[in-house]
């Protein structure tokens, strides 16, 4: 009996131990003041579980290996869309992207998004991308004397624009759309996210202000339909699907 | 293995130039609605040319004369070409905005874009209207042989 036991310990891993594999991650760096002004790629290999996430990866990273990694991230959990970057050529958020599901027998590559001017690592600088958030004027416009009580609504009307209002402005779509990655003046699918949900909000007045901003020559008619954005959005948002609906509006509105 | 581009350093802040009114919006909506009519009259076009009647073997100078000489053909190929320079050209225009990435770039090539539009348009129409197969005074060797009267 004893024997059998120790054969099949030493075959098989031990009760209770966790299955790890060996993770390489190839990271875009940026560090002007170390490396001079160009980008360059650089390997880390660290050892991983089935449950960790590339965020976890680059903590230990960062934590055991190179404290000099920059990146960006708070919550770590999907909520404040501090961390999204380009993974394996794709937009995510590092924090909801398990190692496992990003093939890690090849090196997986991590690169800041792109469009965005990069201040040092991952790290983007994301002014420009809140400039076009502040010029749609994300806040609730309205006429005439306050209520006195809640402005109701209709679940129905909650509905109409309720899947414009799970964006965490993370930027994973703007800096995966090619329109914005020429020249940065597109107001970016982000940008008319948030115009959306309140453009089709019952209770909000500013509809025609809102329309008539990205009736610009850098607003909506940008939009090739190239579905980056839908594809990349972490919350799932039908961000193409919106933009085409503010298009809708600007039409039936025209004529 | 994507790369990208070396890390820019443009300053903050879109600056970008505000160009408020519909003109993008009629744009956008005369490249749907001529896309469809230009499929009917491009369709229609091979269809008559190529097709109908004697087929491809009809086309000759006289084929093409026999045609101008109906006010249909010219409104016809009119149309065409017109609907299809102004939907080209706009479709150009907006690669040119989507991938010109210098102002003196897309000024020269939009230059072009604009130059060879009018050029075409001008002259397409110039032909459709003046077109004349026999025209007077000519010597007879440079006439085609159904100008006899």
């Amino acid at each position: 009996m004893t024997a059998v036991a120790e054969r099949s310990a030493a075959a098989e891993p031990k009760a209770g131990e966790i299955p790890s594999f060996e993770v390489t991650l190839k990271i875009r760096r940026y560090t002007p003041e170390t490396h001079g002004d160009e980008a360059y790629w650089e390997e880390h290999t660290v050892t991983a579980h089935g449950t960790d996430r590339l965020l976890d990866a680059l903590h230990k990273i960062k934590w055991e290996s190179d404290g000099s990694l920059t990146f960006r991230r708070s919550c770590a959990h999907g909520v404040c869309g501090s961390d999204a970057m380009r993974i394996n050529g794709r937009n995510r958020l590092a924090c909801k992207a398990l190692l496992k599901d990003l093939n890690p027998d090849k090196p997986i590559t991590v690169e800041p998004i792109k469009g965005l001017p990069v201040i040092k690592d991952l790290v983007v600088d994301m002014e420009p991308f809140f400039a076009s958030y502040r010029e749609i004027m994300p806040f609730l416009i309205t006429t005439g004397t306050e209520p006195s009580r809640e402005r109701l609504q209709s679940p129905e009307q909650r509905a109409r624009f309720d899947d414009t209002t799970k964006c965490i402005l993370c930027a994973a779509c703007t800096s995966s759309c090619p329109v914005f990655w020429t020249d940065g003046q597109y107001f970016g699918p982000a940008a008319i996210v948030n115009a959306h949900r309140f453009i089709f909000d019952s209770r909000d007045e500013g509809g025609a202000q809102r329309l008539e901003i990205l009736n610009d020559k850098e607003g909506v008619w940008r939009c090739r339909t190239t579905f980056n954005c839908t594809e990349a959005c972490p919350r799932g948002i039908e961000v193409t699907k919106a933009i085409q609906e503010v298009k809708r509006a600007m039409i039936t509105r025209a004529f | 293995m994507t790369t990208i581009a070396a890390p820019r350093t443009r300053g903050a802040g879109p600056g970008r130039r505000t160009s408020r009114g519909n003109w993008e919006l009629y744009g956008w909506v005369f490249m749907r609605a001529s896309g469809v009519v230009l499929l009917v009259l491009i369709f229609g076009h091979l269809f008559v040319n190529l097709v109908a009647g004697e087929g491809i073997s009809a086309i000759d100078f006289g084929f093409v004369a026999g045609k101008w000489a109906s006010p249909f053909w010219q409104i016809w190929d009119l149309l065409m070409l017109w609907l299809a320079m102004i939907h080209g050209t706009n479709g150009v225009r907006t690669i040119i905005n989507d991938y010109a990435e210098r102002d003196g770039t897309r000024l020269v090539l939009k230059l072009a874009l604009y130059t060879a539009f009018t050029v075409v348009v001008v002259l397409g129409t110039l032909v459709i209207f003046t077109f004349d197969p026999c025209p007077a005074n000519s010597p007879a060797d440079l006439l085609p042989s159904f100008c006899t009267a």
